[in-house]
């Protein structure tokens, strides 16, 4: 993994959430943080690499990065 | 000297737990070795699942409540105050009441969700809920009146307690409106926050045709970010805006403030791993149901697989045993279809949920769930 110069204000460990899922915990989490602010989201669901992008531009946030690895991947979303 | 196990929180998981530490440790406890006490803010033990068949008239509150002491085995001490500071460094806690004891050797937080309708401008004034016993019959009064317009169910909090009944409240209300021959002049509107009507796929793909099939209209990617009472309209965060008139929403959710307070989690919710259930940032802390942030639902059914596991693990600490049991993130929910039919789901951490066709047989297990909770929470089945 590459080392990432982003600090996130927060992060959502949603490893292992079957339901209702990583993207809801992450809305979640947005909702609570401040503009300008990122959140990362630890998902194991493949699901998460189009969900997330999907609802970033659907709601006019950012996607900073994403990092997919073998065991989770990590998505980091700024809020706008 | 006695060992101190203190729970916070009769609903759920906190009874059932109390119920299993009285079998568990009965040895223990009557040779004056451990205490366990429960701390509730109330004298009734309540059953949140009973609000969602209020609205259509189905079930009272007073079907919800039973008291905690009927419902919990006499060897466990129970104490009625509101715990409003927990001291993890020292062990101690702070009632409302000044009940005692004070001091824990092991803490268990199973202080549930609470409702957080004012985190979303005009929500707490414009809209209504199932999602408390005094909004359920409120409800129930707008729903009897409704005759026309526009019906929309907004799911706004995520986390939210049962993801499923959200599904169960729009597929209730077509079936409802339908029977009394008002559906024609009815519109029914369900959004919710991602691209699909469910937070899982599978249980979204499952859901979506039988919306469609039943003619209510969905809108996803809506997260509610204010409400106006005056003009009747939602609008989301993604910018677009729904006129109703009679709006119903699954309100923002918190923990108890507490435990932000004493570190252990963000908005109430407990840090734990997620198969132990320990606290991440304390010692002889447990969490359980709704307050532990697992990552799994927010549902009875968790919390009673995961009082099993804390019931096990505290039993070991006790006897200076490993403790060594988990959780697997098994989860049942029924789900109901309709006013007479409902499916059902089970899964884990491993295996994802795949919904069963719907029938009448299932709509009767659920009720029959409902009934013999009371069972359940004693410990008895
Ligand atoms: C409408 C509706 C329908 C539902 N349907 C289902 C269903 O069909 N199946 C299912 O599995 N789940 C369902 N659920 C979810 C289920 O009710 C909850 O997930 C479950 O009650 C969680 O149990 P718990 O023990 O964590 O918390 P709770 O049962 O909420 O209990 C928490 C207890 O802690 C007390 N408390 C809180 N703070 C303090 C404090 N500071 N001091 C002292 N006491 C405190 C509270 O008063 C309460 O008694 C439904 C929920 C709703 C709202």
């Amino acid at each position: 993994m590459t080392q990432l110069d982003i600090e996130p204000a927060k992060t959502v460990d949603a490893r292992g959430a079957a339901c209702p899922g990583p993207l809801m915990d992450l809305i979640g989490a947005i909702r609570d943080v401040d503009p300008g602010d990122v959140v990362v989201l630890l998902s194991d669901s493949d699901r998460s690499l189009t969900d997330v992008p999907e609802w970033v531009e659907e709601a006019g946030n950012e996607l900073r990065a994403v990092e997919e690895g073998d065991d989770h991947h990590e998505i980091y979303v700024e809020k706008v | 000297m006695t060992e101190e196990i203190v729970i916070i929180g009769g609903g759920t998981g906190g009874s059932v737990l109390a119920n299993d530490l009285a079998e568990r440790l009965e040895a223990e406890i009557d040779a004056g070795d451990v205490s366990v006490t429960l701390i509730n803010d109330g004298p009734d033990h309540v059953y949140k699942p009973v609000w969602l068949y209020i609205p259509f008239g189905l079930r009272e509150p007073e079907d919800g409540r039973r008291p905690l002491r009927e419902l919990v085995d006499n060897r466990i001490e129970i104490r009625q105050g509101r715990v409003t500071e927990i001291d993890t460094e020292a062990k101690q806690l702070t009632t409302s009441e000044r009940v005692s004891p004070t001091h824990y050797d092991h803490l268990v937080v199973a202080t549930g969700s609470t409702l957080a309708p004012e985190e979303v401008p005009g929500l707490a004034e414009g809209g209504h809920d199932y999602y408390s016993e005094a909004g359920a019959l409120a409800l129930r009064d707008e729903l009897l009146e409704f005759t026309e317009g526009h019906l929309v169910l907004s799911v706004i909090g995520s986390p939210h307690m049962c993801p499923a009944a959200p599904l169960e409240f729009v597929f209730m209300t077509d079936d409802w409106f339908r029977k009394r021959g008002l559906r024609e002049d009815i519109e029914i509107t369900y959004t919710y926050p991602i691209n699909r009507v469910h937070g899982n796929p599978h249980i979204a793909e499952w859901a979506q045709p039988l919306m469609d099939e039943r003619d209510i209209n969905t809108e996803t990617f809506f997260n509610g970010e204010e409400v106006d009472p005056e003009s009747q309209t939602l609008t989301a965060m993604e910018g677009s805006e729904i006129d109703y008139d009679l709006l119903v929403s699954i309100p923002p959710h918190r923990g108890v403030e507490m435990i932000a307070e004493a570190g252990l989690g963000d908005r109430g919710w407990v840090e734990v791993d997620k198969h132990t259930l320990e606290a991440e940032h304390a010692d002889d802390v447990y969490a359980l149901g709704d307050a532990a942030a697992t990552g799994v639902p927010k549902a009875g059914s968790v919390a009673h697989y995961q009082a099993a596991t804390v019931g096990q693990r505290l039993a070991s600490e006790v006897r200076g045993q490993v403790a060594t049991a988990a959780y697997d993130g098994k989860t049942i929910c029924f789900i109901e279809t309709g006013m007479d039919a409902a499916s059902f789901v089970e899964f884990d951490y491993q295996n994802p949920p795949s919904p069963v066709s719907p029938s009448e047989k299932i709509h009767w297990s659920k009720l029959a769930y409902n009934e013999s909770y009371w069972l359940t929470a004693r410990g008895l089945i």
